[in-house]
């Protein structure tokens, strides 16, 4: 029997395969898992995709500007999705937007994941006092809402990507501590750990090599749950104009953008790229919800 | 009880004092307000005064200390725009955002809970699916994006509701509100949907995730087995307890309405403290920022303090764990 046919082979489960088994049941996770990729797709090659590079001046024409969807432009391509005030193509600024509304996303959610992560571990494994301090600043952080921490940030910080993104971990770290350390207190008293403890094993490698793996599954959930609420917020504290600078245009910027036009009926320059945004939380949010029945043991058959 | 009650009354008012701190220092450090204020060409003898006049002249943290000695008296400062202290400034626009963050809330309670309680009672049928399906748009949706949508379908295109202000209020029982009037009521109507879509979404899904978990419980069954129609093991036995964790949300989600008012505020011009922190931002007037900050934190805390407190009495499990804690 070759490789291929093994792997096939119906009969053999890893724990991977049941959960991408388990995981491809929703038909609807499945089209929200590949209406992602799309948008991750096209914010990747967004140079390659966007008929112009709507951030290079010279490309722009004002005889082009707030042009309704489908209408040709005076370079010859279509503006697909209409055009702003200032002649830029709205599509190509879509995905430019997708491209920093995700970046900001995920750089602050691999942050987040870094110190929460490390907090809740900590937290978990060495317990007593280091437990309590760690908790109660988590507790009390969360006692606030997210636009709250973050508007005190912004305002103490002031505008950029970095602030922003350092905003977005300040919110989000407590998320995982907390998760992580749910789920690292259960499985420290597992035998395993006691195992690599009598081999004298050093703190460093238990926490990381052992308990670290075994806390991954509901990390994943909380990970997806909150990449979508960090585009969001950025997306929000971007509106008000107190998040992203213009020199980084992002979703939330083209919509806030639009919104004098909405009045007169001009709606396409704040409409597509809330239709964008839209898209992508769902997408991600579906997954995550799919995430989450796969990974619960409570709802496991 | 006592202990527990003093316990978080103390670690409430750390909370606000680093907070004064991190607000203080923090926005002292964004900027020069007086380079907005001063002309360019005022010579050197007139900034000073100016400076002077301000009280930006003192070291940092004198004027902390000034100002924490003022803020006990009630007093956080003046706004450099308005040239009216900071607190009557937010105090009178504190009752339009309570409005409308009250209302919000009321509106996710009414369409939430029975919303949330049918798809639990029934999580395979098709509307439950549409409930839920519509729950996960609710929270994936932009607030603000819905917000300018809502202005661009009743506003702009149909022409039904106003866009902007708080319009007519009217006083009842010593309240002033736009609640009393019909054009309040159509000013209101857009802005507390906004807000609200974000908490009927929450509710339903608390309400359909309790329902789901207590129907499978053995006093469900019990109650059953003892020959009680379902309609009383639902609305009498599974309602007390879906409610436990819903309480404690509605309680938190109005501090958080209030904060997240801040989006809907700033879309429909609505005259509340919202909008006025993100214009104070934007115009660095500094007392303004402290004062809202300090403001809303201390309104947290107090939230906080209450749902704790009530929830205690209402799950006695919640009290033994913190007293031995």
């Amino acid at each position: 029997m070759s490789m291929a046919q093994a792997t096939r082979d119906p009969g053999v489960q890893t724990p991977l395969r049941r959960f991408v088994a388990d995981f491809a049941e929703s038909r609807v996770a499945m089209a929200g898992l590949a209406v992602f990729a799309l948008v991750l797709g096209a914010a990747l090659l967004a140079p390659l995709l966007s008929p112009q590079n709507p951030y290079d001046l010279n490309q722009l024409d004002i005889m082009d500007g707030r042009q309704p969807p489908m209408t040709k432009s005076l370079e010859g391509f279509v503006f697909w999705l209409g055009s702003d005030d200032q002649g830029r193509d709205m599509l190509s600024a879509i995905f430019y937007g997708l491209r920093t509304s995700l970046g900001v996303g995920a750089m602050s959610a691999v942050g987040a994941l870094a110190i929460g992560m490390a907090a809740g571990l900590l937290a978990a494994y060495f317990g007593g006092r280091v437990e309590s301090v760690v908790m109660r600043v988590v507790d009390i952080q969360l006692s606030f809402p997210s636009i709250l921490v973050a508007l005190i940030l912004l305002a103490v910080l002031g505008q950029g990507t970095w602030k922003i993104i350092l905003a977005l971990i300040c919110v989000q770290w407590a998320y995982y501590a907390r998760t992580v350390r749910g789920t690292a207190l259960v499985e420290r008293r597992k035998e395993y750990i006691e195992a690599a403890r009598c081999l004298a094993l050093g703190h460093r490698r238990i926490v990381f090599r052992h308990l670290l793996p075994n806390c991954l599954p509901p990390l994943i959930v909380v990970v997806t749950v909150q990449v979508a609420h960090a585009i969001a917020l950025e997306a929000t504290l971007s509106f008000l104009g107190i998040g992203l600078p213009i020199t980084e245009p992002s979703l939330g910027l083209l919509i806030a953008n639009g919104f004098e036009y909405l009045l007169s009926g001009k709606y396409w320059i704040s409409f597509f790229p809330g239709v964008a945004l839209l898209v992508t939380i769902v997408s991600i949010n579906l997954v995550g919800d799919q995430l989450r029945d796969v990974l619960n043991p409570r709802l496991q058959k | 009880m006592t202990v527990f009650v003093i316990r978080r009354l103390m670690q409430s008012g750390l909370v606000l004092f680093v907070m004064s701190l991190i607000v203080f220092f923090g926005v002292y450090a964004i900027g020069d307000p007086i380079e907005i204020f001063i002309s360019p060409e005022a010579d050197q003898i007139e900034r000073e005064r100016a400076k002077a006049a301000l009280g930006l002249d003192r070291p940092v943290w004198a004027q902390y200390f000034a100002f924490l000695g003022a803020a006990f008296q009630g007093d956080l400062g003046r706004s450099f725009v308005f040239n009216m202290p900071a607190i009557t400034l937010i105090l009178q626009r504190m009752p339009a955002t309570l409005e409308l963050a009250v209302s919000a809330l009321l509106l996710g309670i009414v369409v939430g809970l029975p919303l949330g309680m049918y798809a639990g009672y029934r999580p395979n049928s098709a509307g439950a699916k549409a409930i839920l399906a519509g729950s996960i748009l609710g929270f994936s949706l932009p607030t603000f994006w819905v917000g300018l949508m809502l202005i661009m379908v009743f506003a702009v295109n149909l022409g039904w509701l106003p866009s902007t202000g708080r319009g007519q209020t009217a006083t009842y029982l010593g309240i002033t509100s736009s609640l009393f009037t019909v054009d309040g009521l159509r000013h209101l109507a857009m802005p507390a949907l906004n807000l609200a879509l974000f908490k009927i979404s929450l509710i339903i899904r608390l309400a359909r995730a309790g329902m789901r978990e207590n129907m499978l419980m053995d006093y469900v069954r019990f109650a059953r087995a003892k020959g009680l129609p379902m309609r009383r093991v639902v609305f009498v036995h599974v309602f007390k307890n879906i409610l436990i964790p819903i309480v404690t949300v509605i309680g938190l989600e109005l501090g958080s309405t209030i904060a997240f008012a801040v989006v809907t505020e700033s879309i429909f011009a609505w005259p509340g403290m919202g909008k006025l922190i993100i214009d104070s931002i934007q115009r660095l007037d500094r007392p303004v920022i402290v004062a809202y900050l300090c403001i809303i934190v201390f309104m947290f805390i107090v939230i906080n303090l209450v749902v704790d407190i009530l929830y205690s009495v209402l799950d006695p499990r919640v009290r033994l764990s913190e007293a031995k804690g």
